[in-house]
């Protein structure tokens, strides 16, 4: 396809060069207004609120973003809001990878009485809206003690039914049945099948679900503003938008806030963008 | 990766296929054979149990009360429901939360296509690019994208506006007008999903059989024959899985009112929506029962309208 390609750039005649130059054009103007309220976003950060409510407006970056940044610092307990993120993040992500991964492959290759009941229910639970028992979920977390707690942040959620679907799917096709039970002959426990054989073979799916459920759980909104009520104990979400209901005429500081809420989001997502974009969609397609 | 774009197996079917063909190993379920079976897979239904099923079950028993939180529970029968069905702030938001999904899904779903199209045709160089910035926007969080807007939309000094007097036009109280709220909402709502939205239309059309767009050239149809007759057709099912999805996200916009508007959907309650109504009787007002029997009423509307997509995407495909 890719030689194909190449071979047909060439002798390309002029008026495709005409339509590809005019396809390039349109597809940059949706570039660029994806990219601008990012743009928009640096600019305000970086001047001062009077520069960004004048008219005409301030287009160009400003050198007040460490002024900005020192009142964020000031206003709210940023870093403890960006290491609570972070924590609950990266120890969600984690439980997800180890159950998700475990029950998926145990889908994939084993037979076990009422393995097919068990998948159906488990898709069944995908269609259940999380919102509509919001109410006595947080009663139930009341009633444990988790209200305020990170534990009903984390715990419900660190094993998800798309998770274990899209593990078992993944393992299905790409963990060959031989080689399990070679390792069974070998005298290999579940646990060690899964531990030495699954898991280095199921690594490209795991990058997807791992940076999925990451950008999930630091984009959270309605649970924890929810069940956080201690200002110490907010995530970045949450104690952005305490700082927008406290100092909201304030942009300049606002947008240095968001800003560093964002940037490490971006940060990871390119990082994994390849895996990321075509599991995606691969996705969306088989279902 | 090369495996999972390769293999065919479409997953909906309600009940999966064999795993292989091979027998397993041994065939005798034996308590130590099945037990680590049954421990890794627990965990998924043991925690569903406590915080999805239980909740749910006491959502129906909530409805049923009258309670804020603290006190006494009172059973109250249908009388909530009865009052939902009656409150004017509930069909409101139910309104409310229509328009901005139509407002949103429509262009979304009609632009989303038609980049796609135009971001697969082989004339594209650099798809990996486009793909990464059309998919920036879906990564960041709602909280964020609230905020940005928020200022793009300001009722003074707002982008916008400036762009408006710069035009000589005069500038639009957006964040107070009831339609202009409706229109911000649903323009970060476009914003996040339209490039999200054209990555999976492209992986759909990437897998139209490349013969059938030179076989339609060869017998002369120009890029919008193929479009409409080959393109279109065959994304229907890509189509479904999207509408239905939108809908049901659609149907639950809380987080972008919420920060944009205030708990109170703003000026006039014009950017209520159900899941924003839903949070403010139980977390705002402490009225626990009534925000049960709001949820439910929230799942009828999300059951009724993902049956009415169903029906109109599927039909056409009956008589095709």
């Amino acid at each position: 396809m890719a030689g194909f390609q190449m071979k047909q750039q060439y002798h390309r005649p002029f008026n495709m060069q005409c339509k590809g130059f005019l396809l390039h054009l349109i597809l940059l103007g949706v570039t660029a207004a994806a990219f601008f309220p990012f743009y928009w976003l640096v600019v305000m950060a970086t001047n001062e609120t009077s520069d960004i409510f004048s008219y005409p407006p301030k287009l160009t970056f400003g050198v007040h973003l460490l002024e900005n940044m020192n009142n964020v610092f000031k206003n709210i307990q940023f870093f403890a809001a960006f290491a609570n993120t972070l924590f609950i993040a990266s120890v969600e992500t984690t439980l997800i990878l180890f159950f998700c991964s475990l029950a998926g492959f145990t889908f994939a290759k084993f037979t076990f009485p009422g393995r097919n009941t068990l998948f159906v229910m488990l898709l069944v639970t995908m269609m259940i809206p999380s919102q509509l028992s919001a109410v006595p979920s947080f009663v139930l977390m009341a009633w444990l003690g988790w209200v305020g707690s990170f534990k009903a942040l984390i715990i419900p959620g660190m094993v998800t039914a798309f998770g274990v679907f899209w593990l078992r799917q993944y393992a299905e096709s790409a963990v060959p049945g031989e080689l399990v039970d070679a390792g069974r002959i070998d005298g290999c426990g579940h646990l060690r099948l899964y531990w030495h054989v699954a898991l280095p073979i199921m690594r490209p799916a795991l990058a997807f679900l791992g940076i999925f459920s990451f950008i999930h759980a630091w984009n959270d909104y309605m649970w924890p503003l929810i069940i956080l009520n201690d200002p110490a104990k907010y995530t970045l979400q949450v104690a952005l938008s305490q700082l927008d209901n406290v100092y909201g005429s304030d942009y300049g500081m606002l947008m240095a806030g968001t800003l560093m809420a964002t940037v490490p989001l971006i940060i990871i997502f390119l990082l994994g963008s390849r895996h990321f974009i075509a599991n995606i969609a691969a996705g969306a397609i088989k279902e | 990766m090369s495996v999972i774009d390769s293999s065919p197996a479409p997953v909906a079917t309600p009940s999966p296929a064999p795993v292989s063909a091979r027998p397993p190993l041994r065939r005798s379920n034996t308590f130590w054979r099945v037990l680590p079976l049954y421990l890794s897979v627990a965990p998924f239904y043991l925690l569903f149990a406590i915080f999805g099923l239980f909740p749910l079950c006491f959502s129906l028993y909530l409805a049923f009360h009258k309670w804020d939180g603290i006190g006494a529970m009172k059973y109250v029968g249908w009388n909530q429901f009865a009052y939902l069905l009656t409150d004017t702030y509930f069909w409101q938001a139910i309104v409310n939360t229509l328009e901005i999904w139509l407002l949103a899904t429509l262009p979304m779903i009609g632009i989303s296509v038609v980049l796609a199209f135009l971001l697969a045709s082989p004339l594209v160089q650099r798809k990996g690019f486009y793909r990464v910035a059309f998919f920036l926007p879906h990564i960041t969080s709602v909280v964020a994208i609230a905020l940005v807007f928020g200022s793009l939309f300001s009722n003074q000094f707002g982008l916008l506006n400036a762009l408006l007097t710069s035009l000589g036009l005069s500038r639009i109280a957006w964040l107070s007008q009831p339609w202009s709220m409706k229109i911000a909402i649903a323009t970060m709502i476009l914003w996040r999903s339209i490039g999200y939205h054209a990555l999976i239309f492209m992986a759909g059309i990437q897998s139209i059989p490349v013969s059938l767009n030179e076989a339609a050239r060869i017998d002369g149809a120009k890029s919008t024959q193929i479009f409409f007759h080959i393109t279109l057709p065959l994304l229907r099912p890509i189509m479904l899985f999207t509408i239905v999805t939108s809908t049901i996200s659609g149907m639950q916009v809380f987080t972008e009112p919420q920060v944009l508007l205030g708990n109170d959907g703003g000026p006039g309650r014009a950017g209520m929506t159900i899941v924003l109504y839903l949070y403010q009787q139980a977390f705002g007002s402490y009225h626990f029962g009534y925000g049960a029997a709001i949820g439910w009423g929230l799942f009828v509307v999300i059951v009724l309208f993902s049956l009415l997509n169903w029906l109109l995407v599927q039909r056409p495909g009956r008589r095709a």
